[in-house]
């Protein structure tokens, strides 16, 4: 998993509330065994127009937000579908962090597997920020883990955030959580296993 | 069955009593916290712990059973195989074909297109090759995972179900703890059979009173995200309780857990009943004999404290839902049946009254029509919201000795292949496509469209499933989802309509 230290970069604002996994990444996408490609379908109705060719409108197409690593987004983004497909392709677009008000469940665990950051803020800063990124002379800024802050370039403007230690500390290292957890507690979770088979028997009445 | 009082009083402090619930390094995490009155939830939880990460914030959480299938899965193979690693424990897993198979009433091995057919090749190459037991597409098991996993007997009160599908916590039906998880968290699953799980805040919502005649568990649920929102319970694990959920079937339970996702909830819980030891007793994978016994009365002691403390109460009515119709493009842009699609002007917040000039315009809607004027050219009744074999006969009961208007395409795709044999012992095939709907195989179907049960753009459909986003069932196609009775009314109709009007004319 790549590490996350001090990214800079533009952001962009999608402040519609409730974006879902089938509007991230829809199915026509989720056909493969593998990673790969999935840059090409995020956000892949509103991006592009029927035929194919990038919709102008699309504030990841226009001049100021196309290279954009960071977007700043309405709440419960990412409700809906488990897929993480939608986080393959965001990362394969180049997005490493997602700021907003609230994020789904699942979606939020899936970002933070795959090296990107989630940043929640009330929503009163949640509105400055789009207000600053709304613009391409005010959307650059860089966000330093370590820290926990949101600098923004042209205004000099700070926000700090929250993060859990652990996941601020995973994300940092890059971690490969399988490892890391097989590794630390292989043998915790066999103890783990022999009592809760002892007190469950039932659950395990299928080996 | 015996009185179950005493065990509740009796081992409410006990359970969980054995040393694994406190394992051997964490003796001394054991805090005076365990002896606090419990939620349903936090029981569960506490009961597999392996270890503390991060104070009480986050834990590595043993996961009794996964259900997988062929499309979130692949990847987490992949990862396996490429570290070299061995599956923790094949024989808690099930492997089912669901969300990319054809339905046509002939079953066959063909997929409608080469990505179809590579996962379902690959999820059976990964199958044999971990040992992990598969129902492919010609079982008479296959079915949708979350009809085919409590079917089976799989899910059992008190266990910790996780699987790559986001309608997991349509196990709280049977006093399991279900959650969906993305690839990444399957590949740790099933490398370490444990999650990096971070605690939920809980929320009860408690359900009282009779349901109206024409009023369903789907109902229920679409009244209840409409009300708290689509991300009204985000972050939350959410326990139903009250008289209306004591009183609904575990189908009709299953339903609201399923659906409950739609209102951001993480997990759902239900505390076990005797209902639910009819439902699972006798089933493949039931415990049987003295373990059986012994497990009815383990889990009938397994509910919340009385004096438990929820980080949120919430309540409903449920006298006071009617029949509930989506007109938008997330679950909670929902009406009733009675009502007219509203006007975003009404919507003091700038974001929301643009999202829902975006749904309309999506949905091909007015502001102030009626939601029982809005025609439709597709109906569908399947999914894991509502294919069971009650959601059936429902459907069935509104379409008995009636036709399916002209110019409607109607479908039904039963939840499981041993749905369909139920419904065909009962007769409701004939039912079905005497009255004009296609009669189809089991499978995730029209809910998610990647398979070829998919509509093209401006289509219309009537639909028992659980999410209306753009694009959800083809793109540009539009979903209004309701009840499957509501489905079978709409289908007849050609228009969405009451199904109170047909109740009493039956």
């Amino acid at each position: 998993m790549q590490s996350f230290m001090r990214v800079s970069g533009r952001a962009a604002p999608m402040a519609t509330p409730n974006v879902d996994t089938d509007v991230i990444m829809p199915k026509q996408f989720l056909k493969g065994v593998d990673r790969k490609g999935l840059d090409r379908g995020v956000f892949f109705a509103l991006r592009f127009d029927p035929s194919g060719r990038p919709n102008p409108e699309f504030i990841l197409n226009r001049a100021g937000w196309e290279d954009a690593r960071f977007l700043v987004v309405g709440p419960n983004f990412g409700c809906g579908s488990s897929r993480e497909h939608a986080v393959w392709g965001l990362s394969q677009l180049g997005i490493r962090a997602l700021i907003g008000t609230s994020f789904a469940g699942i979606f939020n665990d899936n970002c933070h597997r795959n090296g990107i950051l989630t940043v929640t803020l009330p929503p009163s800063q949640i509105e400055g920020l789009l207000a600053r990124v709304g613009t391409p002379e005010g959307n650059a800024l860089t966000i330093d883990l370590p820290k926990q802050t949101i600098a923004m370039t042209a205004d000099g403007v700070k926000f700090s955030f929250e993060i859990e230690a652990l996941r601020k500390d995973a994300l940092i290292r890059g971690l490969d959580a399988v490892s890391a957890t097989l590794v630390e507690s292989a043998d915790l979770i066999r103890t783990f296993e022999t009592g809760h088979r002892a007190a469950n028997p039932w659950f395990f009445s299928d080996v | 069955m015996r009185s179950t009082h005493e065990f509740i009083l009796r081992q409410h402090w006990e359970l969980p009593k054995v040393p694994s619930i406190v394992s051997g390094s964490e003796k001394e995490a054991k805090r005076p916290e365990m002896e606090k009155p419990r939620t349903l939830y936090d029981k569960i939880i506490d009961a597999h712990i392996v270890r503390r990460l991060d104070g009480d914030a986050q834990c590595l959480l043993y996961i009794d059973r996964t259900i997988l299938n062929e499309y979130t899965s692949p990847q987490a193979f992949s990862g396996l195989r490429d570290a070299g690693r061995n599956v923790w424990r094949p024989a808690a897993a099930l492997m089912v074909v669901d969300h990319v198979n054809p339905t046509a009433a002939q079953r066959t091995r063909e997929m409608p297109d080469a990505g179809a057919a590579g996962q379902v090749a690959y999820f059976a190459d990964n199958a044999r090759d971990f040992g992990i037991e598969l129902f492919d597409i010609l079982d008479p098991r296959q079915g949708v995972e979350h009809v085919v996993a409590p079917e089976q007997g799989l899910v059992m009160p008190g266990m910790v179900v996780a699987a790559g599908d986001s309608h997991t916590t349509a196990y709280g039906a049977l006093g399991a703890l279900g959650f969906g998880i993305g690839t990444s968290d399957i590949e740790h699953y099933l490398a370490t059979q444990t999650l990096v799980y971070r605690r939920l805040k809980t929320m009860r919502i408690t359900i009282d009173g009779a349901p109206l005649p024409g009023v369903t568990a789907k109902d229920i649920v679409m009244e209840v995200i409409r009300r708290i929102g689509a991300d009204g319970a985000t972050g939350y694990a959410v326990e139903f309780a009250g008289e209306t959920i004591a009183n609904l079937s575990v189908e009709g339970r299953m339903t609201i857990c399923t659906m409950i996702v739609e209102a951001g909830a993480r997990g759902a819980v239900i505390a076990a009943d005797q209902k639910v030891l009819d439902y699972i007793e006798g089933r493949p994978r039931a415990p049987k004999g003295q373990m059986w016994l012994d497990a009815c009365r383990a889990w009938l002691s397994l509910t919340s404290d009385s004096e438990a403390r929820f980080d949120r109460e919430e309540a409903l009515r449920a006298d006071d839902v009617v029949p509930m119709v989506s007109w938008g493009t997330s679950p909670d842009q929902a009406s009733t049946i009675t009502g007219r699609v509203p006007a975003p002007r009404g919507e003091p917040d700038g974001a929301r009254r643009n999202a829902m000039i975006r749904a309309l315009d999506y949905m091909g809607l007015v502001p102030g029509m009626a939601v029982d004027s809005i025609v439709i050219d597709h109906a569908f009744i399947g999914s894991c919201t509502n294919a069971r074999i009650e959601d059936l006969r429902d459907a069935a009961l509104i379409l008995r000795g009636r036709r399916v208007a002209e110019g409607v395409r109607a479908i039904v795709v039963p939840g499981s292949s041993q749905v369909r044999r139920q419904a065909e012992t009962e007769g409701l095939d004939r039912v079905f496509i005497d009255a004009g709907f296609e009669w189809r195989q089991s499978g995730c179907s029209m809910c998610l469209a990647m398979n070829d049960d998919i509509l093209k753009a401006g289509d219309r459909c009537a639909s028992s499933t659980n999410r209306n986003f753009e694009g959800r069932q083809g793109p540009g196609a539009r979903t209004h989802l309701m009840s499957p009775a509501m489905v079978a009314a709409a289908a007849v109709s050609g228009h969405i309509t009451d199904v109170r009007r047909f109740h009493e004319e039956v």
